[in-house]
């Protein structure tokens, strides 16, 4: 058995050690919002918060997650009641077209927020290039970023200040490692 | 619009309960009461075949197409409110039931328009969707078919005939004369009387009314919500990650499958050994799909990891040589041999072009290319299917329901009644999802364990690696120019000719013209990919213009604006793109400008683009685009369609490649399969243009067509090389 929190709720697991977060998210917790996109880390739709930061769950092997806090989609809205900030821009802005990728790049623009309130154009570049979007939507998620970024309530921090041990921890499968491009 | 006639009418009639029963029937009452037994629910009333009233006065509309992304489950309500005279804020839809009864052949075709298709509808029914479907039902999502098709031939006529029907019956009521009703907000009112009521006062007096031969339909400046912004329905479940897409489907019991088929083409299963996968934890069963093996599990991670143990050997043939190298060799044997033999096959002549060109002092020649592509819808293939109480049914993100419940029933020799659909959100389509071979796989699996739900999930591998293919083409022209410059006659001959037709032609005034095709098969899937044969030619057609405006030392957009005096709606769409863009303008150091024009599913598309090149590999800054639908129905959703052809555009210009090594795909991920990203994607720039024309173009796919030429034109313009072969990242 082991033990990790999922959306602030304690969770206790028995499935096959190097069974990726992914399945065990979408399979055991049933909550599908976090999508298979690649099962390489490449696609960035598996995208979930490990401890605040962003990972790619597709390659995270449960057995490395004991006592660890994660976040997904379902959420990061509750907090804050009903939908994040992110989200609501998502919907001013008509982001989504299939809507598949849409959970990790939310995910990705929640965690880019959480570090860099007031991202430049190219913060968005950076936090946000391990993220595809085969509907091409990239000129309408940076529009939403930008005017999510000036809505925040600036003395809310989103998410849980990532320290660099945490950073280092998941260096294999987080945003920026991954990308290959 | 196409005729209303006899035999197309609206029919009325009283349900058991009281109810009020309003439909378009093919025949005098055959289709109402089906129709009203598959959508309707207690306390509701079905208008006509797409619209129901609820009893508190809102408005469902019934759609019979799948969303993946292209908006439509918004766009065709839109279509029918506005016709209505429905109040938007109460609106809301419903997919129709994957159901013959709402098939698009028969309701959109026959009863729209029984006598006369207009030509582009008929191209693409009768096109490569209908050959798929093989002439059975449809219920199709592609083509950009479903606000041109379904929206105009049915919702409008839908909206407008639900609106003159309860006009009737409210006249009726108040006793006064029709004219003096008018409709708005869903309620009708008589303004001398001082009377309103709620349309669904008048839904049970309506019933037994014979509805109008002709409902009149608005015309643009009547619209109110036609042509506007409007919210898409299904936005707020995508980003709360509650839209449940067929991989999301989660049956009582269900169990997880993998499969891995045949890397060749053609291949098929000589022998498999599973019987390590077989004692591996939770593994159920291991299946031979006699084109690839499956493994069932009791987990996703279960199945996956015991498939990679099965042993399997496939049957080995010719297709196991062939690469892609060997496959243009091919093309221009083929190429060459019919024209040696003169057994061209003639796609488009005018005048005499081979006799112009063999007096012609000089001749203009080149030779284009394209590779093969993937769809790479971000959801990969999957399908989730259950053999129980002698049915069997599948849930799964399909373009096409109707045919692939057909093409099931018959490849499994079940019968068609048993096979149930049931449809959801596509996570991207592009033509993928039109294909039956992923359904079928999860229906063997699905039998193979009765009783048992089995949802089987693609890799992105096999989704990579078996997919159906914008095909390879190559393509050769020779052209001759006239004194001034301009062509005077143009040759273009291409391998591999599938659908729309009129994909090679070119929009421009060149008196002669001879385009021919010749066949050269080969063992790889053809699948139709956003815009069809329209992304290859496009890029053929538009670089050799520019090619040809090269020769003659004239400004590429002066070229083209020359040559488009016989079609001043096409020189309107290249003019605005070039006045957005601010053409001819000097640019920053190392950059270029280019420019293409195409029309696809009647939309007539410009775009320019502006590429960095400072640093010796393009990168795409900005995108103009131009487009002239005749008219947007809706503004948002067709802007965003442009966007987003044009960003899928840029992905298989810059990158898109399939290679073909020993007979199968080499490629297999995003990895090496690459998309462009955030950080490659330019600011997009989309001007509608609203020209009035009475046949509505498409939106999903004429994007795509002119960004690779205008990429393409845009280098040579900068760096003086020609390219004529994609994907630009390989020969740049």
């Amino acid at each position: 058995m082991l033990e990790i929190t999922v959306n602030g709720i304690s969770r206790q697991l028995d499935v096959e050690p190097d069974t990726p977060l992914l399945w065990v998210v979408r399979d055991e917790l049933k909550l599908k919002g976090t999508k298979f996109g690649c099962g390489m880390a490449q696609c960035g739709a598996c995208t979930v918060h490990l401890d605040g930061v962003p990972i790619r769950s597709c390659v995270t092997p449960i057995s490395s997650l004991a006592g660890r806090s994660i976040t997904t989609i379902e959420g990061i809205g509750e907090a804050q009641g009903g939908l994040h900030v992110v989200q609501q821009a998502w919907i001013e802005e008509q982001v989504p077209q299939c809507g598949y990728c849409q959970s990790g790049q939310i995910m990705s623009a929640v965690a880019l927020l959480g570090k860099t309130p007031q991202p430049t154009d190219e913060d968005i570049d950076k936090a946000m290039a391990g993220n595809i979007c085969r509907c091409g939507m990239y000129g309408r998620i940076r529009k939403a970023i930008h005017s999510a970024s000036a809505k925040l309530p600036k003395e809310i921090i989103l998410t849980p200040l990532i320290d660099q041990a945490a950073d280092d921890a998941v260096k294999p499968t987080n945003a920026e490692g991954s990308y290959n491009g | 619009m196409g005729k209303w006639t006899r035999r197309a009418f609206l029919t009325t009639g009283a349900l058991v309960g009281g109810g009020l029963i309003v439909g378009v029937a093919i025949r005098p009452g055959h289709r109402t009461p089906k129709l009203a037994g598959l959508v309707e629910n207690e306390g509701e009333t079905l208008v006509n075949a797409w619209v129901k009233i609820l009893p508190d006065n809102s408005i469902k509309v019934i759609v019979p197409h799948a969303e993946m992304g292209q908006g439509v489950h918004t766009a065709l309500p839109m279509m029918l409110a506005d016709e209505m005279d429905a109040d938007w804020s109460t609106v809301s839809m419903e997919q129709a039931p994957a159901d013959d009864q709402y098939a698009s052949r028969d309701v959109v075709r026959e009863v729209a328009f029984p006598s006369q298709a207009p030509g582009i509808v008929e191209d693409t029914l009768n096109g490569v969707f209908l050959k798929i479907a093989q002439s059975m039902s449809l219920q199709i999502t592609g083509g950009s078919f479903s606000v041109r098709g379904t929206g105009t031939w049915g919702m409008r006529v839908a909206g407008a005939a639900a609106r003159e029907l309860l006009i009737a019956a409210a006249a009726e009521e108040w006793q006064v004369p029709l004219d003096q009703i008018r409709a708005e907000n869903s309620y009708l009112f008589h303004d001398k009387s001082n009377r309103s009521e709620p349309f669904i006062t008048f839904a049970k007096a309506a019933a037994g009314k014979q509805g109008p031969t002709q409902p009149k339909l608005k015309t643009p400046d009547q619209f109110k919500i036609m042509g506007k912004r409007v919210e898409r329905f299904d936005i707020p479940a995508k980003v709360d990650g509650s839209a449940v897409f067929g991989v999301d489907i989660d049956l009582p019991g269900m169990k997880y499958a993998c499969v891995k088929c045949a890397p060749v083409f053609g291949s098929t299963v000589s022998t498999v050994d599973g019987s390590s996968a077989e004692k591996m934890a939770g593994v159920v069963k291991v299946v031979n799909l006699g084109t690839g093996v499956g493994v069932i599990a009791d987990t996703y991670w279960q199945a996956k990891k015991a498939l990679d143990t099965v042993n399997v050997t496939y049957t080995k043939g010719e297709s196991n040589r062939v690469s892609s190298a060997t496959m243009f060799e091919q093309f221009g044997k083929s190429m060459d041999a019919a024209v040696a033999n003169g057994d061209e096959q003639d796609d488009y002549k005018l005048g005499s072009a081979r006799k112009v060109l063999a007096s012609a002092d000089k001749v203009i020649e080149a030779e284009y290319r394209v590779p093969h592509l993937a769809h790479a819808t971000m959801e990969p293939m999957n399908c989730t299917a259950w053999a129980h109480d002698d049915k069997l049914e599948i849930w799964s993100g399909l373009q096409n329901p109707l045919g692939i419940r057909n093409l099931l029933a018959e490849e499994l020799e079940f019968d068609r009644e048993r096979v149930v659909i049931n449809n959801v959100y596509l996570g991207g389509g592009f033509g993928r999802r039109a294909m039956d071979d992923y359904p079928v796989q999860g229906a063997k699996l699905a039998l193979a364990l009765p009783g048992v739900p089995v949802k089987m999930i693609w890799s992105r591998e096999e989704d990579i690696q078996q997919d159906f293919y914008r095909p390879a083409v190559m393509s050769r022209f020779k052209a001759s120019l006239n004194a001034s410059g301009m062509p005077e006659a143009w040759e273009n001959q291409f391998v591999d000719k599938h659908e729309p037709v009129e994909a090679p032609t070119i929009p421009y005034a060149v008196e002669n013209q001879y385009i021919h095709y010749t066949d050269s098969p080969t063992h790889v899937r053809f699948g139709p990919w956003r815009s069809v044969d329209h992304t290859q030619h496009a890029f053929f057609t538009e670089s050799f213009v520019d090619e040809l405006a090269a020769e003659a030392g004239i400004d590429p957009y002066t070229y083209r604006y020359d040559l488009l005096s016989h079609d001043l709606r096409a020189r309107k769409v290249l003019e605005t793109a070039a006045k957005m863009a601010d053409w001819g303008k000097p640019l920053a150091e190392g950059w270029g400008q280019g420019i293409a024009l195409h029309r696809s599913f009647n939309t007539i598309v410009a775009e320019v683009v502006n590429v960095d090149m400072s640093s010796g590999k393009p990168r795409v800054a900005q995108v103009y685009c131009a487009a002239d639908p005749g008219y947007a129905m809706s503004l948002d959703g067709f802007t965003a369609q442009m966007e987003s052809g044009i960003s899928c555009g840029l992905t298989s210009a810059l990158y898109g490649e399939v290679n073909v090594k020993d007979g199968a795909v080499v490629e297999s991920n995003f990895h090496d399969y690459k998309v462009i990203r955030m950080n490659e994607s330019p600011q997009i720039q989309v001007e509608i243009i609203n020209s009035g024309d009475r046949s509505l173009g498409g939106g999903g796919e004429p994007g795509t067509p002119p960004l690779a030429p205008a990429l393409t034109n845009a280098i040579f313009a900068i760096t003086g090389k020609r390219i004529r072969q994609l994907p630009v990242s390989k020969h740049i």
